[in-house]
């Protein structure tokens, strides 16, 4: 809707010796007031002004919020600077519109959002506040789910059987190629890398010793827990927040159910039986591999690398490892429901909490891992 | 522009929509003109939401023809298409406000795509709509997650009337709102609809609303309209579901503690 060459300019001023004179015409409304705003402008930010002005609306062909704002704008600022300004032949029907659009721009005013200097520190006290807060929440968390653990052991007809079976089906019995895949490959790669580097200086035995004590001390745990944080945890945190924002969950509890107990403890109670089973079945498939690259790439045939596994690694191995399994899963699971509680009422806040959920459990597990490591380390297994 | 004509704006004729064996809208033929707020009702499930979001353009149509504006919705590329589209506002059912947006972004989206304006015209323009909707300066850095139910249609409608366009389409304004706040939101509309000149489109359940603001009513049942007119049109009518909507207990409540409309 562009003005053509032959239609009639939005505003023209014209200036008298003791008044200014302002013709509008043509079309005063939202396509046009980019225009209007910079000749409006142009025109206010004139140093040569006469006292009085008036501007004559008669040839305005349609009129709209935009143009009544910026007619409101004019009057307004040449008023603020002690000037006159007399609106003429606004036609009857545009009359109302304006009235309307001049009382609420008076009434919302010029108002400025208040800077605060220090947005950095506010930002970094902000954090830590945040930081704290959500490690109370973990840890009120773990409580609540303990509680109704209790609460089950001391009366199990309450124990929600179903959906938690219905849950170990979806996080372990569904989990299970992915996860034989993934450790396969990172046996293989364990393997292999040691094959190549450890031939150097002939100590290609060892090669064995590695795999099997890395594989069921750390990797196998390890990547399972990493995988299920991003498979199951993101999963969780999902499913509990889109509840939330369906008011599912005020809907529980006005029942008299306690969310803890029907949704969180069955997902829980699912993740530590299913993350040691995970871990286990990862831990064979990576030796499985690193036994077919021993064998096909490094020349070692399947007897001998079982007879140097059986000397190389110790039950206590395979008992640290799996030890570590249950922990890991509680962190995913209470990391991954609290972040599902906390989603608000926008699919935003639903996208973030999952990508802090899995963030945050990954992260807690890897630190997990060294605090055992330490503690492993200290009662010598 | 907004000088009433005969034409009217919406004209649609032998309408059929239907989704897969069944035809929810059999044959439907409607006008809405210029300047008027037409009240749609209709039992739930007779398909006026359907209706609605045909018009706009949101369902296909097995047969019939829609005109807006005299255009033929059919025959338009994307270019006028799209030009057309801004002459229209829609406020949906639940808001569907930009849950991402502050309320003051959501009013200035449409603004921001289609009109090139400068970022304190756009800040000013849309408290300006915001204050028309009667809400404040406080609410507009709010998000759509901390508003109240009657903030969020006003919201919406601010939104819907960003661009200021000729038709508004209103899908049930005045629901899940207390009988005060639907009271003051079709108060709202009448003014809105009055200084800005808009030709209303409204679907509602609401009888308060149908007597308070609508100039006149269309009752959709079976997949036609059944009966249109003013209030005493439908008061005299012997249609079977509209007798009983006008005329059941609800209604006569309603007779005694209304004034008839004028005319």
């Amino acid at each position: 809707m562009d003005s053509d060459v032959s239609s009639p300019p939005l505003l023209t001023v014209s200036k008298q010796p003791s008044s200014t004179e302002m013709i509008a015409s043509n079309l005063w409304t939202a396509p046009n007031a980019d225009k209007l705003d910079r000749l409006i402008g142009a025109f206010l930010a004139d140093a040569d002004q006469r006292p009085a002005a008036s501007i004559d609306m008669g040839g305005v062909t349609a009129f709209d919020t935009f143009g009544a704002w910026q007619l409101s704008r004019l009057a307004r600022e040449m008023k603020a600077k002690g000037r006159e300004l007399t609106i003429v032949g606004l036609s009857a029907r545009y009359g109302e519109l304006f009235s309307a659009v001049q009382q609420t721009s008076e009434r919302f005013g010029g108002h400025q959002e208040p800077r605060f200097a220090f947005t950095g520190l506010a930002a970094i006290g902000a954090a830590v506040v945040a930081a704290w807060q959500s490690l109370l929440l973990l840890l009120n968390m773990l409580g609540a789910v303990c509680a109704a653990a209790f609460r089950a052991i001391a009366k199990p007809s309450t124990f929600r059987l179903t959906s938690t079976v219905n849950q170990l089906d979806r996080v372990a019995w569904q989990a299970i190629p992915i996860i034989i895949l993934i450790t396969f490959l990172i046996g293989s790669i364990i393997a292999q890398q040691g094959f190549f580097h450890f031939r150097k200086f002939g100590a290609d035995d060892y090669v064995v010793d590695m795999v099997g004590i890395l594989v069921l001390r750390e990797i196998g745990v390890l990547i399972v827990a990493i995988m299920v944080a991003g498979r199951s945890g993101s999963s969780y945190t999902a499913e509990l927040g889109s509840m939330k924002m369906r008011e599912e969950i005020d809907a529980l509890r006005t029942m008299g159910f306690d969310p803890v107990d029907v949704l969180i403890l069955p997902r829980v109670i699912a993740l530590v039986i299913g993350l040691p089973i995970l871990t286990f079945i990862g831990a064979m498939s990576a030796l499985y591999g690193g036994e077919l690259v021993a064998w096909l790439y490094g020349g070692m045939s399947p007897e001998i690398f079982v007879a140097r596994l059986k000397e190389a690694i110790s039950l206590t191995h395979f008992k640290v490892g799996m030890i570590k399994a249950p922990f890991m899963a509680l962190v995913i699971g209470i990391v991954a429901c609290t972040e599902g509680l906390k989603v608000g009422g926008s699919a935003e806040s639903l996208g973030l909490r999952t990508t802090s959920s899995v963030v945050t459990s990954i992260f807690l597990v890897i630190v997990l891992d060294g605090l055992f490591a330490v503690f492993f380390a200290s009662i010598g297994m | 522009m907004q000088e009433a004509s005969t034409q009217p704006v919406i004209s649609v004729r032998d309408l059929i929509v239907g989704f897969r064996d069944r035809n929810v809208l059999d044959r439907l033929s409607l006008d809405v003109r210029s300047g008027e707020i037409l009240g749609l009702v209709g039992g739930s499930g007779s398909g006026k939401s359907v209706l609605l979001r045909t018009i706009i353009g949101l369902l296909p149509k097995r047969s019939g023809t829609i005109e807006v504006f005299g255009q033929n919705l059919d025959g338009l590329d994307d270019g006028p298409r799209r030009a057309l589209q801004r002459r229209w506002g829609v406020l949906f059912q639940n808001g569907a406000l930009f849950s991402s947006l502050t309320v003051l972004q959501n009013v200035q989206f449409p603004m921001r795509e289609f009109l090139h304006l400068p970022e304190h015209l756009l800040d000013e323009i849309a408290a300006t709509k915001l204050a028309m909707v009667g809400l404040s300066r406080q609410d507009a850095n709010k998000l759509p997650s901390e508003l109240s139910g009657g903030m969020t249609k006003r919201v919406a409608m601010a939104r819907a009337l960003s661009l200021d366009p000729e038709v508004v389409f209103l899908d049930e304004p005045t629901s899940g709102l207390d009988p005060i706040s639907a009271g003051d939101f079709d108060a709202l509309i009448r003014t809105l609809q009055q200084t800005l000149g808009l030709t209303v489109f409204m679907i509602t359940h609401d009888l308060n609303s149908l007597h308070a603001v609508c100039d006149r009513i269309a009752v959709l049942a079976q997949g036609k309209i059944v009966a249109d007119g003013p209030m005493s049109t439908m008061l005299a009518s012997e249609h079977p579901w509209v007798k009983s909507y006008f005329r059941g207990e609800r209604g006569r409540l309603l007779e005694h503690s209304h004034e008839p409309l004028p005319g």
